[in-house]
């Protein structure tokens, strides 16, 4: 596996991800309709939107999972290559995006943590096989980030055998062992019960401190309001409005902002 | 009850094991070669492989593996191309020919059995290992057939106990195994009650242990799993 350029100053300046006019359609469906977004080093971005509004599709899109029917797209310096097979935009070079894959986390909302391997095993998959890592040293790194997300005592279990918020935390701790330079988190706490969503957050929390790059799909306003950098609103497919949180979250920026957030605090 | 005759005809009948066995045991190893490649015709990508794959699925589990011993035995040898061909001196062969109507047979099922344990897997987890960067052999490899042999193991251990207890219909064409002796044993005795039920004692046996092991297998493959 060839390792990709570390971060220089040059690199630093240029963002990590930047889509431009990102579109996707299915069949008549228009999901995106021109998304632009530059995440930059450093950067928290919590993407709010109503459901529909089409933030996971786009998250999605940036991973690859979803292939955009439109619009450049640019990971680490990289632009993405696609190639058209008759009206449809296919992936041009499947190993340009596994590697790039294997620098961007992602944590699903539904964990989807292997069944069939253990906890450390869950989280040492990605650096020994994908990576090729030394299987010692990713070891090491993998107990270090199960400390973390404070369950190295559930290494040797399986993930049947753990809560939805421990599961989670297993699976932000897989990623972070991939050492990412960006990590995308699609609604990481919708499928939890409501007291377990806290510590999920909490890791969360504790990984922005730290300065890492995420972008993260949530129902969480408080979340978004205090732990991210730059809030965008999705509204049908558009960005609607994007900023700093304490600007959106004060009010009186976007109408439409302000009675999607109003209708969550009602709800909460 | 006369127990000398029953032993006797234990003693017998147990000579006949090692055909039985042979015959299941090759017949399950060709199969399952021959499943995992109809298998993965049924999964490809392009229509006309997966009518194939159908179309040999639906041949083989809807008609009777009798009719399909029948026309391997009987059959093949009216056929000029198969005489000359470098296949003959086993199909001349019963046991060649029986082993040859098992494995297709038992094929056809294993393909099924294998289709479903893939499309058991869970689509996430297989989402999650693309989002890592695997793909290709990588992703099967680790992810995908792990989950599955641990889905169709019991399915496979269930076909494995079929296919045993088929290879009795070997015995029609001349073979001596089990069945064969138990039958040879009762036109000279005339005492088939005895004779058979000791048959079938012989067969339970055996896919007690066959069963026993698929179990131990499944156990030790799925260490915990809480579904």
């Amino acid at each position: 596996m060839e390792p990709i350029q570390s971060a220089t100053g040059a690199l630093s300046a240029s963002p990590v991800i930047s889509a431009t006019g990102l579109t996707k359609r299915y069949d008549a469906l228009d999901v995106l309709r021109g998304v632009d977004l530059d995440a930059h080093e450093g950067e928290v971005i919590s993407i709010l939107g109503a459901s529909g509004s089409g933030k996971s599709t786009f998250l999605r899109c940036l991973n690859l999972l979803e292939v955009p029917s439109g619009g450049a797209f640019n990971v680490l310096g990289e632009d993405v290559r696609f190639r058209m097979k008759g009206a449809e935009r296919q992936i041009a070079d499947a190993r340009q995006v596994n590697r790039l894959r294997s620098q961007v986390g992602m944590v699903f909302q539904n964990f989807c943590l292997w069944n069939h391997r253990t906890v450390l095993q869950n989280v040492m998959e990605g650096p020994v096989h994908v990576q090729g890592r030394n299987r010692h040293e990713v070891r090491e790194e993998a107990e270090k980030a199960l400390d973390r997300v404070g369950l190295l005592n559930r290494a040797d279990y399986y993930p049947s055998q753990l809560s939805g918020g421990q599961q989670q935390r297993v699976a932000i701790a897989r990623a972070i062992v991939m050492r990412p330079r960006v990590l995308l988190f699609d609604e990481p706490t919708s499928a939890l019960d409501p007291e377990l969503v806290g510590e999920v957050l909490k890791v969360m929390q504790g990984l922005a401190a730290e300065g890492r790059t995420m972008l993260i799909v949530t129902h969480e306003m408080a979340f978004a309001r205090d732990v991210s950098s730059r809030v965008v609103f999705l509204e049908k497919g558009t960005v609607r409005v994007q900023g700093a949180p304490q600007d959106l979250f004060k009010g009186g920026m976007d109408e439409r902002f302000d009675r999607f957030v109003s209708h969550f605090s009602r709800q909460g | 009850m006369d127990w000398p005759f029953l032993f006797a005809t234990a003693k017998t009948l147990l000579t006949g094991v090692p055909l039985t066995l042979r015959l299941a045991a090759t017949s399950l190893c060709a199969g399952f070669v021959l499943a995992v490649g109809i298998a993965a015709l049924a999964g490809s990508r392009f229509a006309p492989a997966r009518w194939i794959a159908a179309l040999y699925v639906m041949l083989f589990q809807g008609t009777p593996l009798l009719v399909q011993i029948f026309i391997v035995y009987y059959g093949f040898g009216q056929i000029d191309f198969l005489r000359a061909s470098f296949a003959w001196p086993f199909l001349q062969q019963a046991y060649w020919c029986a082993v040859l109507a098992l494995s297709l047979n038992t094929s056809a099922y294993g393909a099924e059995i294998i289709r479903g344990a893939i499309a058991a897997v869970p689509a996430r987890e297989i989402e999650a290992a693309r989002a890592m960067g695997m793909s290709g052999l990588l992703l099967r490899r680790r992810i995908i057939w792990p989950q599955a042999l641990q889905y169709g193991l019991a399915n496979y251990g269930n076909e494995a106990i079929l296919l045993l207890k088929a290879t009795s219909l070997a015995s029609v064409i001349t073979l001596m195994d089990v069945t064969g002796l138990a039958y040879r044993l009762v036109s000279k005795t005339y005492r088939s009650e005895e004779i058979f039920t000791v048959a079938g004692l012989i067969y339970l046996a055996l896919t007690f242990v066959i069963a026993t092991g698929v179990h131990l297998l499944e156990r030790r493959l799925t260490p915990c799993r809480q579904v």
